[in-house]
């Protein structure tokens, strides 16, 4: 009975949960003072939510971990949440499709089936999504407030790319597919394979050279686009607006000096966007993502309400984020007992618990442990009339003490 | 248990549909199998010709799992079952050798004539609830995907799909010989996706780390050949079968009956009640009998699958097993299914049964053997899988490992399970396979259930009310 723990499940271990609360503190902070409001969705949604064209694809679909409830004899499944835009979406039309504007965030985790049990099956996200609003300005909210959390971090050698969703399903009508052809290429970019759109052959040379100068070509500020643009006249309509928009929200960036990359492939695993997408990578890692969603929740039979947002993934971060010393916990103090008699535990509990009120984290302890990890050490002997041992462990000093007050004294003075 | 060293070759062959032409085709091959054959009564089967390849004879729908399992290196079955395990499992140790040019029929998606889904277009574009109903729930969930359907729901059955649409489901993915053979049973084929010819199967790991290579070379000399699978008919359905279709108008009361072993003796039963049908009797078979009462709405289907069936309100009463029953409420136990009373006949006895040569007389002392860590886990193979289940919690066996089958689990004692769960009428067959009695869970027989609500329905209580007294007045 050596590995009881589930196939493709992860404990977190203690110094694992510095990592986890710090991001997640880190975010909070951050959201909250952008006006954003944390929420928490359950475990268990139903199936359906997440199978309508324009939710997950159907490779996506065919990971998620789906049974029948123990109600569940008419067929309809619950699903572990694969996913954490749609459950909030979901939660917005459910309970708060009456404001006009809704920011909110959440820290959770979902669950993906991965085939060799190598990779995790249940990750952690930090996301915020920004329901309501007009374009441009919630886009590059979302993604000033997730460069704010990776920067807060103190996350080095960041990127971000940006590509636009409906850029690329503008450019993907161009090579007037079948609806069923249409929908396959579609899948095969959302799982990142743009060679299939490469090898396609389109209507016009005109569409081969777009393609190969956006795919080829990696764009550092607006006037690339401007250059784009001007250089493809003929493009379709729908090409040219979503291109408006990228130069929109592109120029923002610009005018804020947030610096990026505009990288068309850098769109993955998500129907539902509809317009910019982007993505952070730490170290050439993805560690974050998001975009703009404009279909989903009337699609979820909602009211025709735009919305953006943004997920950063947890685990690639934990591994990323350097572990900070006082992060440990060596400003404790430990309240020992010189023996297991009655009155002198009873002392020991008095003491730490004296010590907690006063805001001083207090640990007990009757078997003798290692001193070193804490910042004061106090040694209960009960015997007249300096029942108390205090030793400073920076210093490297001991005292006697005489009574509780004279303990906080000391141990206030530092 | 020599079969588990190095070396040894284990081949699992179908029963049932595929049984003929792979015995032409492995005695064709010379692997020496003369015993595999339709009159053969044993699992167990030994090569004349390679001493170390043996063979067992499974159910066609437990060979995909059990050779991706490696409980067998090699298998033949036909590629529904193996795309059923590989659409779910695409990284699963199940590896396609090849087609062995035999087989019948595609499985096909299918809409009832009646609906008016004439094409796939239809399916993804609306936000109907589709129900689709299957022997192949992962093919079907894997269609549903595939083609963006906003929601369905799949009910997964143990046969008899056909009988299903338009009533009870909006869509159907089974088996159909033809377009043509389909259409006769009042249906339309939306898609075919796959055609049924029988493949040998390997498992990856067999393949990679034992020589198969002999064995691998007698199928080969004869693959080479041209092959012969089955041509056949396309799947245009000629305005003309679709006007000739029956229909089958909206019935106030629905009532299924059984197919298979049970349907006999419910004949007589019904019979005995007075309630004259025409097209269920011990000889003749249809998927819709009529009644004498014109408000009543028959259909046959699977007793395994009738207790969900009147769950879900697609039937008001049904005739079925207790244990099925119990199967059920072990599953769902709010399900508003009820049972009425039983019937008195298809008696059975559910057992916990393992192999005459492990020292165990009753669960007590198997408990024991497996806290002695001798499984770690102990493997159950059994047809009722969530009366397993609680069983087996209720007795505390830890830790366990449950193997689902289809009937027949007697075939995976001693080598791929330790112990089944299963139903027994004489116990002879566990007998002359070397197996013994060591708990008796339950005894079931056939019982009439009901949906609580239909019961409670002012619309429905009467005729409910009627047909239930005289169905008890064929009791003896």
């Amino acid at each position: 009975m050596k590995n009881q723990k589930c196939k493709g499940m992860q404990d977190l271990l203690p110094e694992d949960m510095l990592r986890f609360r710090r991001i997640e503190d880190v975010f909070r902070t951050c959201c909250r003072n952008w006006g954003y409001q944390e929420v928490r969705t359950p475990t268990l949604e139903y199936l359906y939510l997440f199978t309508a064209t324009g939710t997950l694809t159907p490779s996506m679909l065919s990971k998620v971990y789906s049974f029948l409830d123990w109600d569940g004899w008419s067929g309809e499944r619950v699903v572990l949440r694969p996913d954490g835009t749609i459950p909030v979406a979901r939660l917005y039309i459910d309970n708060l499709s009456g404001q006009e504007l809704a920011r909110l965030f959440y820290v959770t985790n979902i669950f993906a089936f991965e085939g060799t049990g190598k990779e995790n099956r249940e990750r952690w996200q930090c996301g915020a999504e920004f329901f309501g609003g007009a374009k441009s300005a919630p886009d590059v909210e979302i993604i000033l407030l997730a460069k704010e959390v990776i920067r807060r971090l103190g996350l080095s050698n960041i990127a971000l790319q940006l590509s636009h969703a409906g850029l690329v399903k503008a450019l993907l009508k161009e090579f007037k597919l079948s609806p069923g052809e249409e929908a396959k290429m579609t899948n095969r970019i959302l799982e990142g394979n743009w060679q299939a759109l490469t090898k396609a052959k389109s209507t016009t040379p005109e569409i081969d050279k777009l393609m190969a100068s956006l795919l080829g070509l990696k764009g550092k500020s607006s006037s690339f686009l401007h250059n784009v643009r001007t250089s493809f006249p003929k493009a379709s309509q729908d090409f040219k607006s979503s291109l408006e928009d990228l130069i929109n929200i592109a120029t923002l960036l610009d005018n804020l000096g947030c610096s990026y990359k505009i990288d068309i492939a850098a769109i993955h695993g998500f129907e539902y966007y509809t317009g910019i997408c982007f993505q952070f990578l730490a170290a050439g890692e993805k560690i974050g993502g998001g975009g703009r969603y404009d279909n989903l929740v009337p699609l979820m039979n909602g009211e025709d309400i735009p919305a953006c947002g943004f997920a950063l993934y947890v685990d690639p971060i934990m591994k990323l984020l350097p572990l900070e010393e006082e992060q440990k916990g060596e400003c404790g103090i430990l309240v020992k007992g010189k023996e297991l008699a009655p009155k002198i535990v009873k002392m020991c509990f008095t003491v730490a618990e004296s010590l907690r009120d006063a805001g001083y984290p207090a640990e007990l302890d009757f078997i003798g442990r290692e001193e070193s990890n804490y910042r004061w050490v106090v040694l209960v002997s009960g015997k007249e009339p300096s029942p108390f041992v205090l030793t400073d462990c920076i210093q490297r000093r001991r005292r006697e003490a005489a009574s509780m007050a004279e303990i906080l004294k000391v141990v206030s003075e530092g | 248990m020599k079969d588990y060293q190095a070396g040894y070759i284990k081949l699992a062959l179908p029963k049932g549909r595929f049984l003929s032409p792979t015995a032409s085709l492995l005695a064709g091959i010379g692997l020496g199998f003369q015993d595999y054959s339709d009159k053969t009564k044993q699992y167990r089967l030994r090569s004349a010709r390679f001493p170390s390849l043996s063979a067992k004879i499974l159910q066609e729908k437990d060979i995909s799992i059990q050779v991706a399992v490696g409980n067998y290196d090699l298998g033949i079955c036909g590629l529904d079952w193996i795309e059923e395990f590989l659409v779910k499992y695409p990284a699963g140790a199940l590896v396609k050798i090849s087609s062995l040019n035999y087989g019948e029929g595609s499985i096909h998606v299918v809409a009832s004539a009646e609906v008016g889904i004439a094409n796939l277009n239809e399916l993804s574009a609306g936000s109907n609830d589709y129900r689709i109903v299957s022997e192949y729930p992962n093919l079907a969930e894997a269609f549903a995907l595939n083609l963006r359907m906003r929601r369905f729901r799949i009910f997964p059955v143990w046969g008899a799909a056909e009988a299903y649409p338009p009533e009870n489901a909006d869509l159907a993915v089974l088996w159909g010989k033809s377009g043509a053979h389909i259409a006769t049973q009042g249906l339309i084929p939306l898609e075919r996706l796959l055609p049924v010819t029988a493949f040998l199967i390997a498992n990856r790991e067999s393949l990679e780390n034992k020589d198969l290579s002999q064995i691998l070379m007698c199928f080969s000399s004869k693959l080479t050949a041209e092959p012969q699978t089955s041509i056949e008919n396309g799947l245009d359905i000629s305005e003309e079968l679709k006007g000739s279709r029956p229909l089958w108008p909206a019935k106030e009361i629905n009532l299924a009956l059984p197919d298979g072993h049970q349907q006999a003796p419910t004949a007589q039963f019904l019979k005995r009640a007075g309630l004259a049908l025409q097209g269920y009797s011990e000889e003749v078979v249809s998927r819709r009998p009529s009644a004498d009462l014109d408000w009543l709405g028959i259909k046959v289907i699977r007793p395994q699958d009738m207790p969900l069936q009147v769950a879900n309100s697609n039937f008001d009463l049904a005739i079925t097993g207790e244990d099925w029953l119990l199967e059920h409420l072990y599953r769902f136990p709010s399900s508003p299914v009820k049972k009425l009373f039983a019937l008195g006949f298809g008696t059975v006895k559910i057992v916990a049964a393992v192999s005459q040569e492990m020292p165990v007389a009753d669960i007590d002392e198997l408990r024991s053997l497996v806290q002695s860590n001798k499984f770690a886990p102990l493997k159950v193979a059994s047809e009722y899988i969530d009366i397993a289940d609680r069983y087996l919690r209720d007795n505390h066996i830890n830790p366990y490992k449950l193997i689902p089958t289809w009937g027949a689990s007697e075939a995976f004692l001693p080598e791929d399970a330790d112990m089944l769960i299963d139903n027994v009428q004489t116990g002879k067959t566990l007998k002359k396979h070397k197996l013994k009695i060591i708990d008796v869970l339950l005894r079931s027989s056939a019982c009439l259930i009901a949906n609580k609500d239909s019961l409670a329905s002012s619309d429905k209580k009467e005729k409910m009310e009627f047909l239930t007294q005289k169905l008890r007045a064929g009791l003896k």
